[in-house]
């Protein structure tokens, strides 16, 4: 039977259960709200940066100023972001802790109610919490550390392990890539660094977890993994923030690089309160033999616009990129996937959900690629959409540009309503109007869902379920 | 003569779909421990009056009652309907993709019963059910009608209601498109769960089935209406005659 890693009181809502917020003392806050270069170096002289990153930040903050705001998407939304009203840089506590009791009360509480350190017990090889902007716990499990794998937090990873940092960071994401990945760029703190060596499997997964608590916060988390020929890890993240009528930034930037024969696995739970703005470049390079795959949940947030990357690099790469999308109540979902088949006899699986309710909106954006050489490659995409009222509103945008004859495309999406004869088989089983429902959309993600460890499958179900609550008009 | 307290009783029900009236003043009664079979030719109203009776949207009850064991339900929701005691087997039961078969089935007698059934009690049920209606233990996993050929789907309808055990059954030509053998299995099933104190309706084309499911009683509709009913003896009649020496009789 599976059961969830905490309690979890069905009907409590969002602002009970994660939505709530402990006072706002810390150990040290950015004077005051907005960027400069002041700013960054500060943030890079507290941190004790070598002096490429001090330039390299430096650099970024001039990209992300010339760089002017993507001109598509929801540009409503988008508009509304007032950069000069966002703490970019929040230090909760003057070290971080190696033990629970070593992390101040409030925060500690704060995770207990999250159910972290449980989850660490139960069932996670290594755990790291970030709050605003530093990583305030973190763990790795001896038998792990033994192995020679390294999970720090990203500003311990640069300290202590340049070299790697140095050969990889900002390899696959440059500043200039975006200008969101620009301001990462520049302010960049927290997140999570991970080597594992040569032919090391990491089977039980590492887990990170993000969380806002501040008001008018900015979260900049920045994440480096890299598997070695042969090795394997599996990641996940989840995160969560107070419900306030004020907005938040989060804005993060993943890498992953999976060598030779190497496979990553990288999971997320997004389930961000619905003031924030969840603008994040996730992109990874698969080489030789290599597996990469992204299982991407984004239930939360105001506005998300990610597109999980993979760049087939070497011949029999693999990509996968499998997400879930829910656009509840004054929320949009606009996600997608984007794969580049750059060598011959490499494959791709693209599976999108998607779920709209209550006015809420998703959006689908695809992009596939494959290079003139790329010979005897295989893409599959498939995008589904449920639209569970009139309100609600679903959109598609896939792009393929195939450069060679020999590949093989399957495509298929669909859109539908939740269906009347659905409901009215379900009903006259005595299932209410609203459990019908709930068993309706936890059916149409079950093939995500069960991609999960059991811990997350059952908190997402019930996550679904909640968001389901008073769906009957 | 003994009592028999009625479970099921239709009044004077009119229903319409899109605008068109397809049951035009339909009387039933269903006894306890009764099976009755309603017959009638292709486009008599047979599914209809099925659909209205579990209360799909579509079926629009323009006039008339349905009284299920004393208790009104004519403007009750499908749920509702359920609860008191009604089961109705479709004759093209929907697929629910990504919907197990287990899960299913452990929700709908969760909500019967207004608790989660444990675990145990749950799997003893189930391979029982499942063991006398001849299904393999993996179709559990399966999920709901997805990929199902004819004979799964009329079994899966027929698990569910050995589960839920109601007190009024309507089914809904189960017969249709299952072999022999499956058809005895599906019948004996039937059987198994008629008791003295259900009632079933038994909808159907066919006198195949009721060589196996002995009705009490045989009601013919057409055009919306019952137009007869009698004992066993009609079912032989219509076999040998078809329907129309019937709608001679009523025009």
């Amino acid at each position: 039977m599976r059961q969830p890693v905490h309690d979890i009181l069905v009907g409590e809502d969002y602002a009970s259960k994660w939505g709530f917020s402990s006072p706002e003392e810390y150990y040290f806050r950015a004077p005051k709200k907005g960027l400069s270069h002041e700013l960054v170096e500060m943030m890079s002289k507290m941190k004790k940066e070598p002096e490429w990153m001090r330039e390299f930040r430096h650099k970024a903050l001039d990209t992300f100023w010339a760089k002017p705001m993507p001109t598509w998407g929801n540009q409503e939304a988008l508009g509304k972001i007032d950069f000069d009203d966002i703490y970019y840089y929040i230090k909760p506590v003057e070290q971080m802790g190696q033990t629970w009791d070593d992390v101040p009360e409030d925060i500690k509480r704060t995770f207990d109610r999250l159910g972290i350190p449980e989850a660490e017990r139960k069932f996670l090889s290594g755990v790291s919490a970030q709050y605003e902007s530093e990583t305030v716990y973190h763990s790795i499990r001896d038998e792990i550390s033994k192995l020679g794998v390294i999970f720090l937090g990203m500003d311990s990873g640069l300290m202590e392990h340049e070299d790697i940092v140095k050969r990889f960071f900002g390899t696959l994401i440059p500043p200039t890539d975006n200008k969101f990945a620009a301001l990462n760029s520049a302010v960049w703190s927290g997140g999570s660094f991970i080597y594992v060596p040569p032919g090391v499997r990491v089977d039980i997964p590492l887990q990170a977890y993000f969380r806002i608590n501040a008001k008018n916060m900015g979260q900049f988390e920045r994440t480096l993994i890299i598997a070695d020929k042969g090795a394997r890890v599996h990641y996940i993240e989840g995160c969560t923030a107070p419900v306030y009528s004020s907005s938040s930034l989060h804005s993060a930037v993943v890498e992953l690089i999976a060598l030779e024969d190497a496979y990553i696995r990288y999971t997320t739970i997004q389930n961000w309160s619905n003031n924030i703005y969840n603008l994040v470049t996730k992109r990874a390079i698969a080489y030789k033999n290599a597996t990469v795959e992204w299982v991407d949940g984004n239930i939360g947030s105001m506005l998300t616009m990610k597109y999980p990357c993979v760049v087939l690099a070497g011949e029999n790469a693999r990509g996968e990129i499998l997400s879930v999308a829910f656009g509840g109540t004054s929320q949009h979902q606009d996600a997608g996937a984007k794969v580049f088949h750059m060598a011959p006899r490499t494959s791709s699986t693209i599976t999108s959900k998607s779920i709209s309710k209550g006015g809420g909106r998703t959006t689908y954006r695809g992009w596939v690629k494959t290079a003139p050489n790329a010979e005897d490659v295989r893409v599959s995409v498939k995008c589904d959409a449920l639209i569970l009222d009139p309100a609600s509103r679903s959109d598609t945008y896939p792009t393929m540009e195939i450069g060679n004859p020999k590949v093989r495309v399957e495509h298929e999406a669909s859109v539908s309503k939740l269906s009347d004869d659905q409901l009215f088989y379900l009903m006259s089983r005595g299932l209410s109007e609203n459990e019908s429902r709930v068993l309706i959309v936890n059916g149409f993600i079950e093939q995500f869902v069960k991609e999960l460890p059991m811990e997350y499958a059952v908190e997402l179900n019930r996550l679904i379920e909640m968001e389901m609550e008073g769906s009957v008009g | 003569m003994e009592y028999r307290r009625s479970l099921l009783e239709v009044r004077d029900l009119h229903v319409e779909v899109e605008g068109k009236e397809v049951i035009r003043g339909l009387d039933l009664v269903l006894h306890r421990g009764e099976k009755l079979a309603l017959m009638g030719p292709n486009g008599s109203g047979k599914s209809s009056l099925s659909m209205a009776l579990m209360g799909h949207p579509g079926y629009k009850i323009k006039r008339g009652a349905i009284v299920l064991d004393g208790n009104d339900i004519t403007g009750l929701s499908p749920d509702r309907r359920a609860k008191v005691g009604l089961f109705l087997a479709m004759q093209n039961p929907v697929v629910v993709q990504g919907l197990s078969v287990t899960n299913f089935l452990r929700a709908i007698l969760k909500a019967k019963r207004g608790e989660e059934v444990p675990i145990r009690e749950f799997r003893e049920m189930l391979v029982k059910a499942m063991g006398l209606l001849e299904m393999e233990r993996s179709f559990a996993a399966r999920y709901v009608n997805d990929g199902f050929s004819g004979g799964e789907k009329k079994k899966l309808e027929l698990l569910q209601m050995t589960l839920l055990n109601p007190k009024v059954a309507v089914v809904d030509e189960i017969d249709s498109g299952l072999d022999v053998d499956a058809l005895k299995i599906v019948a004996e099933g039937i059987n198994r769960v008629a008791s003295e104190e259900s009632a079933f309706l038994l909808i159907t084309h066919y006198r195949r089935i009721l060589d196996y499911i002995r009705p009490d009683g045989v009601a013919v509709l057409m055009e919306g209406r019952i137009v007869a009913s009698g004992g066993p003896e009609l079912i032989n009649q219509i076999d040998r005659q078809g329907y129309d020496w019937l709608a001679v009789k009523t025009a």
